[in-house]
């Protein structure tokens, strides 16, 4: 790996590969350590995450499984239940929901079903998002619907360093968290500090520091909502960007101290608009931060139809830059 | 049990301050009786009651600042006759607005800068059960809050965020415009025809500055809000000028009628023909208006403008309405104007008089339709009957709301005017 490359300042890599780091660091941490799901271990995973990590580590703490995402899930969870640490990988969100009775009526109720007898400390990874023309049943944003679940953490690591510090972080949560990585991130490439470790999985952070209005967002829609804020400064709007990093629990007091700061906020999801995390967002700043707002609230999110296949329909089915510039001067009463 | 209610003086009040009451409880009031003077950005106004009966229970204390809607006193209505043994309910319905009690800066002992000037104290949030549909304030929850923290009345204000409303910003920037305003009210002079004035009466006072910023107000929502259309039609008042000198010669000059009184009269007549001229645009609809009340620009020395109604104009012989519209302008400028007359006006007329100018184009006064203009006459050389002779012409404007009218149905409306001053003997 590159990582020899440079003890001290920054090495140059992909999203794919902070995510590999990160379980390889897990993996030599802590025995209790181990990744299971389909096609993780001789196929390298189906977004190439754990390539080669079958050969480091070896069937015990790389594990295939059946094409049964009810049962890995629940065997996930049931391992941690009996005292390991899974990492489970479920391809995508959309096949999460084969998994959704075991997350939901399993891991996120065990601790209170069991009068605090027992509790899954599982950690629970998956793709999410549109982009790579995967089509209707491979491309949803359903991170929101997991958000809607008390009992599990919902992250959505945007950056290398989340991408790479997010995961031991979760591991050492006792009950579930799930990681949402969006397929667009993955090659995406930068730098991070060689030292590069655990990070905080509870606050939101602002990318960018703004006056005029709060854009507020998560996971693969922040690199276009930077892109928008960028493309406001030139028109003199100064746009401050919320990368939300956890999506369960919202870290509100982030999200209320830029609102009552710019006043105005805009928020970016690529779930679908109805019944959205953004509508949560929304809402909440309504209910605390009300006397603070100068503008309606705007939401930009995905078009309400079924992710398409063509390219120039899935762009515009999902947030966009454009989309985010004009949302944020609407609410700016610009035009 | 009739309520007598702080009335909306125009589309942009939000609240007034009763600053007289003109009946005790006890009373007794007839429909069309002034009982009460409010004080508006617009001045003193005086409010008729729409009841007949007797003053039951005067509810708001003078010098009190109250929403529009806030029931003012209780009037027994003849139907009702005597109070029964039992007392009616208090009526729990409306909610007693909070009484917010008029910034009355004490006298200072020592002449204090205006600038260190005390800022009025933080009014209460409006309740949101005042009536929500008149003139409802497009504001968001930050203005609003620092409006009513800093008191200062929205409807002064120009809105500059999504869909016209008011932001944090706009009201930031009203204040610093209406911070000077506020230590020093300009004192009008005492009118001596005024009987000697009771307790704690206050002598009705023009405040110019807060006139300019409700003007600033009507007139960027009337710009903003309204797709204005302009024509212009030049009109021989020859007819007008002869027959004006003719009747006038032989009446004392406090008779004498007026150019200006013409043109209404012949307005206000071509607005009956007209109706598309002659109401509101209200939600996105246009109402016109069962009677012609003409609106009449009356310039204020210092600055001012107002322009209030003369009811029923096309109705009125001419006589009675120059009478009338001295007694306006004369009230007008002393800041004595009644609820009615700054709420009622369905079109408006705007004439620059002798000492104007030629042409002038009207701002529509939301939330009417249309104004006339006129400028002052000149005379041209002008062909009649084949031959060019001088003729005393004038030159009748209308701007108009095209969301309403078109530029067609507008040139006849002014056409009408132009014919109906032809034959002043008729008007």
């Amino acid at each position: 790996m590159q990582q020899e490359t440079a003890r001290s300042g920054t090495i140059e890599m992909t999203y794919r590969e902070a995510v590999r780091e990160a379980i390889r660091e897990a993996i030599k941490r802590d025995e209790r350590v181990f990744l299971m799901g389909e096609d993780v271990g001789h196929y390298g995973g189906c977004y190439a995450v754990s390539k080669g990590l079958l050969a480091e580590f070896g069937p015990e703490r790389i594990r295939d499984t059946p094409l049964s995402e009810s049962g890995f899930t629940g065997a996930g969870i049931g391992a941690a239940m009996a005292g390991l640490r899974p990492i489970v990988e479920v391809m995508t969100v959309n096949f999460s929901l084969l998994a959704l009775d075991q997350i939901l009526n399993t891991a996120a109720t065990v601790r209170h079903m069991s009068g605090n007898q027992f509790g899954a400390p599982v950690v629970i990874r998956m793709a999410t998002g549109a982009g790579r023309q995967l089509a209707a049943q491979h491309s949803h944003s359903l991170e929101g619907w997991y958000a809607h679940i008390p009992g599990i953490k919902v992250l959505a690591p945007a950056t290398l360093e989340d991408a790479r510090g997010m995961l031991w972080t979760a591991l050492q949560d006792p009950d579930p968290v799930l990681i949402f990585e969006n397929v667009m991130l993955y090659n995406m490439t930068g730098k991070l500090a060689a030292d590069a470790g655990a990070v905080d999985i509870d606050k939101a952070v602002v990318r960018r520091p703004g006056r005029d209005i709060s854009l507020i967002t998560y996971g693969g829609s922040l690199w276009k909502t930077l892109e928008a804020a960028a493309t406001l400064a030139g028109e003199n709007i100064e746009a401050e960007v919320i990368d939300l990093r956890s999506l369960r629990p919202l870290d509100d007091a982030t999200i209320m101290a830029s609102v009552a700061k710019t006043r105005r906020a805009v928020i970016i999801d690529e779930g679908w608009r109805s019944g959205s995390l953004a509508a949560e967002i929304g809402m909440r700043i309504v209910e605390q931060a009300f006397y603070e707002l100068d503008a309606p609230i705007a939401r930009v999110c995905s078009e309400e139809v079924p992710i398409p296949y063509p390219r120039h329909l899935e762009n515009a089915a999902i947030p966009q830059a454009d989309k985010i510039v004009a949302a944020a001067k609407a609410a700016l009463g610009r035009e | 049990m009739a309520e007598f209610r702080m009335p909306s003086l125009g589309a942009d009040m939000e609240a007034g301050t009763l600053v007289e009451w003109l009946v005790k409880p006890g009373a007794k009031v007839k429909r069309g009786d002034i009982v009460a003077v409010v004080e508006t950005q617009k001045g003193a106004i005086e409010i008729e009651t729409f009841e007949t009966g007797e003053v039951e229970k005067l509810l708001v204390d003078l010098d009190t600042k109250v929403p529009v809607g806030t029931p003012l006193a209780l009037i027994r209505t003849e139907a009702e006759g005597k109070p029964a043994a039992v007392p009616a309910p208090e009526k729990p319905s409306p909610p007693a607005a909070p009484a917010v009690t008029a910034a009355e800066p004490a006298p200072p002992t020592v002449p204090v800068p205006p600038a260190a000037a005390v800022p009025p104290p933080p009014a209460p949030a409006r309740p949101m059960a005042a009536p929500v549909a008149e003139g409802r304030v497009l504001a968001s929850p930050a203005a609003r809050r620092l409006a009513g923290e800093r008191g200062l009345d929205l409807s002064t204000v120009a809105g500059t965020g999504p869909a016209g409303a008011i932001t944090y910003a706009d009201v930031e920037r009203g204040l610093a415009e209406a911070e000077p305003a506020v230590p020093a009210a300009p004192v009008a002079p005492p009118e001596p025809s005024e009987k000697p004035p009771p307790e704690k009466k206050r002598v009705p006072t023009l405040n110019l500055e807060a006139m300019r910023v409700a003007i600033a107000a009507a007139m960027a929502r009337s710009k903003r809000e309204i797709p204005h259309y302009y024509l212009e039609h030049q009109v021989d008042v020859t007819a007008c000028e002869r027959w004006l000198s003719e009747t006038n010669a032989s009446r004392p000059p406090d008779s004498r009628l007026l150019m200006g009184a013409l043109a209404i009269k012949a307005v206000a007549l071509a607005a009956r023909r007209f109706p598309a001229f002659n109401g509101f645009y209200r939600d996105n609809k246009f109402e016109p208006a069962p009677a012609v009340h003409v609106g009449v620009a009356i310039a204020i020395r210092g600055g001012g403008l107002a322009a209030p109604a003369l009811h029923d104009a096309d109705k009125m012989p001419l006589d009675e309405l120059m009478s009338r519209m001295r007694d306006l302008i004369q009230r007008t400028r002393a800041g004595r104007i009644r609820g009615s007359e700054m709420a009622d006006p369905t079109i408006t007329v705007s004439s620059l008089g002798e000492r104007g100018v030629e042409v002038l184009y009207g701002i529509i006064y939301p939330p009417q339709v249309a104004i006339v203009g006129m400028g002052k006459a000149v005379v041209r050389p002008w062909v009649v009957d084949g031959a060019i002779g001088p003729r005393s012409v004038v030159t009748l404007t209308l701007s108009s709301d095209h969301r309403v009218s078109d530029g067609h149905a507008g040139a006849l409306f002014l056409a009408e005017i132009g014919k109906l001053l032809q034959e002043p003997d008729k008007l």
